[in-house]
């Protein structure tokens, strides 16, 4: 550890023993987050999230493709995440370094694990044809907690994805159109999938229209670092260069665990975990709430 | 598809409703990004480009410092997203050279003997694709030099003129770009009417280049106004902060 690190940490835990944050903030709040929607005109739904400097641009973009041999029904998802050296002096180009890989495979797992796409619906011909969902993930500004933010833009972004029908329609042979037309009626009679016309014109029931990529509800993650024996939810980047351990944990509306990556070197008790948990579920009921405000639900 | 896409009318109306001499709308915004020394924000027609300076920092690698002045290198990188087919994340050949010359073009306006072994790095991100990137690239990072207080001789300036269904137009948009007869984006250093970049692609007779460099230079001279306003404005409502 270099000096200023050391520095930094010896003002943090003071400040921490005085019950206090160098912003100013409780150890159980977050910075103010701002969300998005529909920034990127080419893409197929996209968001940019503020978590207080912090800044995240995710798009989705969609394309057709072969389903994987051993899921021949089901879509295919990709996430990716690219740290560019816009959002730190640290980045560097080239490809994903260990980090931004992490930060790939944990916003994957919480949207795949959860069954937040429902891929299943996003069959054209069963074997042959299949929708793939890529999720970009872009760090523009980088001041902590990267994994919250990263994994809110997702959410927003495929919230708010339009599945791009029209752009491929001259692709599908009769036998997909036909295909995906009685899949689509399928869709239809699943309860829940509802109100949402799901690209099927009355008039010509044909699956031409764009429509909403058929989701579930979400979980949303919260983190938090333990600084000495201090537990800070929402890291900033001071505080998250020094800390010595960290926890995410996404939490669903039901309020059960849906996903947790622990990182860096250091350990939690398992009393430090059960707060790091009840601190996620309190602060991911407020996100969620935003992240439906953000898309107008 | 390019025979029968009428990309201008005989009365000269565009595409998108504009006259061969109009430029797209821009919109400008100075210092946006919190961990970047220097950055902007810029809007061009369909086009969303981000701009993010750090430096003057030490060259690494050693090999790459220059030991009487500072290496300018910008990298110009466009989103998966940014496009209709989703892009390969990372660079490919195309973004090489736009790196290059953009690069070199502002190498030419930044006094970099100032800093010997130094590199200025500029990050050009394209958000959102709409023909025109690099021009709209190279304006927001002179923006963001600015905003990073990097001494420079001017502000550079880029802006593309082309020919369309025959005519010399300012700024060509997409279908302009894609089934146009020629494209020509420079940039220049507004003050002294040096050019810094300069590329062109199609076919121009030499009277239409004439005609069509005169327009881009014209269409530098409007984005410039554009630019300036961003910087004041920003150390504007800096100012006003502080009085309050």
């Amino acid at each position: 550890m270099t000096i200023v690190p050391i520095i930094k940490r010896d003002y943090i835990t003071k400040l921490a023993e005085e019950g206090k944050r160098i912003d100013g903030r409780d150890f159980n709040h977050y910075r103010k987050i701002e969300i998005e929607t529909n920034v990127v005109n080419k893409a197929e739904g996209s968001a940019r999230v503020k978590i207080g400097n912090t800044q995240v641009l995710c798009g989705i973009k969609m394309d057709i493709g072969e389903p994987f041999p051993d899921t021949p029904k089901t879509g295919v998802m990709s996430t990716a995440a690219e740290f560019i050296p816009m959002a730190s002096p640290d980045f560097e180009s080239g490809p994903p370094r260990e980090d931004a890989i992490e930060l790939a495979r944990v916003v994957d797992r919480g949207v795949r694990e959860s069954q937040v796409i429902q891929l299943d619906k996003l069959c054209i011909t069963p074997a042959e044809k299949v929708w793939l969902v890529f999720i970009d993930i872009h760090i523009l500004d980088y001041d902590g907690n990267l994994f919250d933010a990263a994994s809110l833009a997702a959410l927003a972004a495929l919230l708010t994805t339009k599945v791009p029908v029209s752009r491929f329609l001259k692709e599908l042979s009769e036998k997909d159109r036909a295909s995906w037309q009685e899949r689509l009626l399928e869709l239809y009679t699943i309860p829940g999938v509802d109100e949402v016309p799901f690209g099927v014109d009355e008039a010509d029931p044909k699956p031409i229209k764009n429509f909403p990529l058929p989701m579930s509800e979400p979980p949303v993650s919260c983190t938090a670092v333990k600084i000495n024996d201090f537990v800070f939810f929402d890291p900033c980047f001071d505080e998250e260069v020094i800390a010595d351990v960290r926890l995410t944990v996404a939490t669903d509306h039901k309020g059960d665990i849906r996903a947790m990556q622990k990182g860096r070197s250091g350990s939690f008790s398992k009393e430090e975990i059960q707060k790091v948990i009840k601190g996620a579920l309190d602060n991911g009921q407020e996100i969620r709430k935003k992240l439906y405000h953000s898309i107008g639900k | 598809m390019k025979s029968d896409m009428e990309l201008i009318t005989s009365e000269g109306k565009r595409r998108d409703g504009r006259s061969p001499e109009d430029i797209r709308k821009i919109k400008i915004e100075a210092g946006v990004l919190h961990r970047a020394d220097g950055s902007c924000y810029l809007e061009w027609g369909g086009n969303k480009v981000l701009a993010a300076v750090y430096g003057p920092r030490e060259a690494v690698p050693r090999h790459t410092q220059n030991p009487l002045r500072a290496i300018v290198q910008a990298r110009y990188n466009m989103a998966a997203f940014s496009v209709e087919d989703r892009k390969r994340p990372g660079p490919d050949r195309r973004s090489v050279e736009i790196s290059k010359v953009i690069s070199e073009a502002l190498e030419r306006v930044v006094l970099t003997e100032q800093f010997p072994r130094a590199s200025i790095d500029v990050n050009i991100e394209v958000l959102d694709a709409e023909a025109g990137t690099r021009c709209a690239g190279l304006t927001a990072a002179a923006v963001a030099l600015i905003d990073a207080g990097i001494p420079m001789r001017d502000i550079p300036v880029a802006c593309a003129a082309g020919k369309i269904g025959g005519q010399v137009v300012l700024d060509l948009g997409k279908e302009e770009d894609n089934f146009g007869d020629a494209d020509l984006p420079i940039a220049i250093s507004p003050r002294t009417g040096e050019v810094l970049l300069l590329q062109m692609d199609g076919h121009l007779t030499l009277d239409e280049f004439n005609q069509a460099f005169d327009l881009a230079v014209k269409g530098c001279h409007i984005v410039s106004e554009i630019q300036k306003k961003a910087i004041m404005h920003k150390y504007q409502s800096a100012a006003a902060e502080v009085q309050e």
